[in-house]
């Protein structure tokens, strides 16, 4: 498990795109947001919980397909499938070397964009927090949808489509949380939905990416 | 025969016709594709019985 | 004689065949009877005048949108467990039925706002809630649409639809939660305090009652094509074989 685990980060890594790209997307979606809104600070600071999530969520999106379309192409997805480890922690694996390489960095440079959006200052310590809860969540749902669409030559619109409206509830309350911080309220009930949420996800996500891979390796 | 829908005649219309548009649209394709799809299976099984299977 | 008999295709079809001319006949009656009496013959609300009118589609369509979902995840769950084609196919069937609904929903529901909150749309849980629907059905549809092998494409929709249920049902609480709404509460309950008036309830009731009818009609007779569609491909393919 930890040899996969390693094993994927390396390729990850040493193949440069993935989260250097996802990083450079952020970056580049928040700095447009003034273009279109206008630079008034006040209304920047309004919108930018919303914003940041949004950011970090679509900077997610960017490399979901990549989590299994390249070992299935080589066949070693099949070598996996019939390993001894059990297809669901292959899955689980993944995805956690998907957050580790994209939602883990994406969380970590969301405060200083918050910076360029002029964030309130007591919203800072819980946009970290919401979103290093929130992120793998994502990447879990993204292995699923990953899951559903491995077989398809062009699946990368399609797995957006399918995963997008996935992300819902685990956007609201993250956004949720970041904004009551801004606004000086209790972000408490919020945060510990969208942990319920993660938890949850995790948990039992893999069993149904497990299941769509099988189906699709058949 | 028209009731009387006071200001509000053009929403009350326009939810009917558009209602009962999209129903019909439905009502249709669903119709259209059955009658292809019973005329081509028709045409697949008689070729197969004339095949001699 | 158990249901499960209907799971064979053939005597799905030949049952199709027997019910739907009485099936459509009796739609086409309850629809007629309800929408053309409250349409003609119902009064004007005395808050809302003559967009009352609106809730004779509004609310069936609603509910339809609804229980179509649930009637695809009730057979794509037959599916996975007893892998009976024709319920996979059933639920394929149904989808466009229920994203048919879905808009009517959202329309009727856009224009009657219109007047009476001052505003075509509103970030309202109920409609928010509809528009995420309504963007479940295309994600399913679509997965339906990209894959070839038939049945693969119904083992991968059975589970988007089921992890798309849980999901569906967490974004509805997750709205409520995000936007208290405009919206009136449930139509139709049980305790009648705040039931529509009777003027309206009973064609309501029959346009409810065409509204399921019509549902029903669809889905036999799309499942009934989807079968034939299956039969055809196979049958191609065993010639595609032997030459």
């Amino acid at each position: 498990m930890m040899a996969l685990l390693r094993r994927d980060l390396t390729l990850a890594l040493r193949s440069g795109g993935g989260f250097g790209l996802s990083l450079a997307f952020f970056l580049i979606v928040v700095t447009l947001v003034p273009f279109g809104v206008g630079p008034q600070t006040a209304t920047l600071a309004g919108i930018a919980p919303g914003i940041l999530w949004l950011g970090a969520l679509l900077a997610c999106l960017l490399s979901l397909d990549r989590i299994f379309q390249l070992d299935f192409e080589d066949g070693s997805l099949d070598l996996l499938a019939t390993a001894p480890l059990p297809l669901e922690g292959v899955v689980a694996v993944k995805a956690l070397a998907h957050w580790l390489v994209t939602g883990l960095p994406l969380t970590l440079a969301a405060p200083v964009l918050g910076l360029l959006l002029n964030l309130p200052d007591g919203a800072y310590s819980w946009l970290l927090l919401s979103l290093a809860t929130g992120t793998p969540a994502l990447s879990f749902l993204g292995a699923f949808g990953a899951a559903l669409t491995v077989g398809l030559k062009r699946g990368g619109l399609l797995l957006s489509l399918l995963v997008l409206p996935l992300y819902i509830p685990t956007l609201i309350f993250g956004a949720e949380a970041v904004r009551r911080a801004a606004d000086g309220l209790s972000p408490a009930t919020p945060a510990m939905i969208l942990a319920a949420i993660t938890a949850a996800t995790v948990a039992l996500i893999p069993y149904a990416a497990a299941a769509a891979l099988r189906i699709n390796l058949k | 025969m028209m009731p009387e829908l006071g200001k509000y005649a053009v929403e009350v219309l326009s939810a009917y016709a558009v209602s009962i548009l999209l129903i019909a649209g439905l009502v249709a394709l669903s119709l259209w594709r059955s009658a292809r799809m019973r005329r081509e299976l028709r045409q697949i099984e008689e070729r197969h019985r004339r095949n001699g299977r | 004689m158990s249901i499960w008999e209907y799971a064979n295709p053939v005597r799905f079809i030949r049952t199709a065949d027997r019910v739907l001319p009485w099936a459509a006949a009796l739609t086409a009656a309850a629809l007629l009877v309800g929408l053309i009496w409250g349409f003609f013959f119902t009064p004007d609300d005395y808050r809302q005048g003559s967009t009352v009118k609106i809730i004779f589609l509004h609310v069936p369509a609603a509910m339809m949108a609804i229980n179509a979902w649930a009637m695809m995840l009730v057979t794509s769950i037959i599916w996975l467990v007893r892998r009976h084609h024709v319920s996979a196919l059933a639920a394929k069937a149904a989808a466009p039925i229920g994203i048919t609904m879905t808009l009517i929903a959202l329309y009727t529901g856009a224009v009657w706002g219109q007047p009476m909150w001052g505003t075509w749309w509103e970030w309202d849980p109920r409609l928010t809630a509809f528009l995420i629907l309504f963007i479940f059905y295309l994600g399913y549809m679509a997965l339906w649409a990209a894959i070839e092998n038939p049945d693969t494409a119904a083992d991968l929709t059975s589970v988007l639809c089921i992890v798309g249920s849980v999901f569906a049902l967490l974004s509805r609480y997750a709205v409520n939660f995000w936007n208290q709404g405009l919206h009136q509460g449930a139509s139709l309950s049980l305790d009648a305090e705040e039931n529509v008036h009777d003027v309206f309830y009973y064609p309501l009731l029959f346009c409810i009652a065409g509204f399921i009818l019509l549902f029903v009609t669809l889905v036999l007779l799309r499942t009934r094509t989807e079968i034939r569609a299956r039969r055809i491909a196979a049958l191609l393919a065993r010639e595609a074989r032997a030459a």
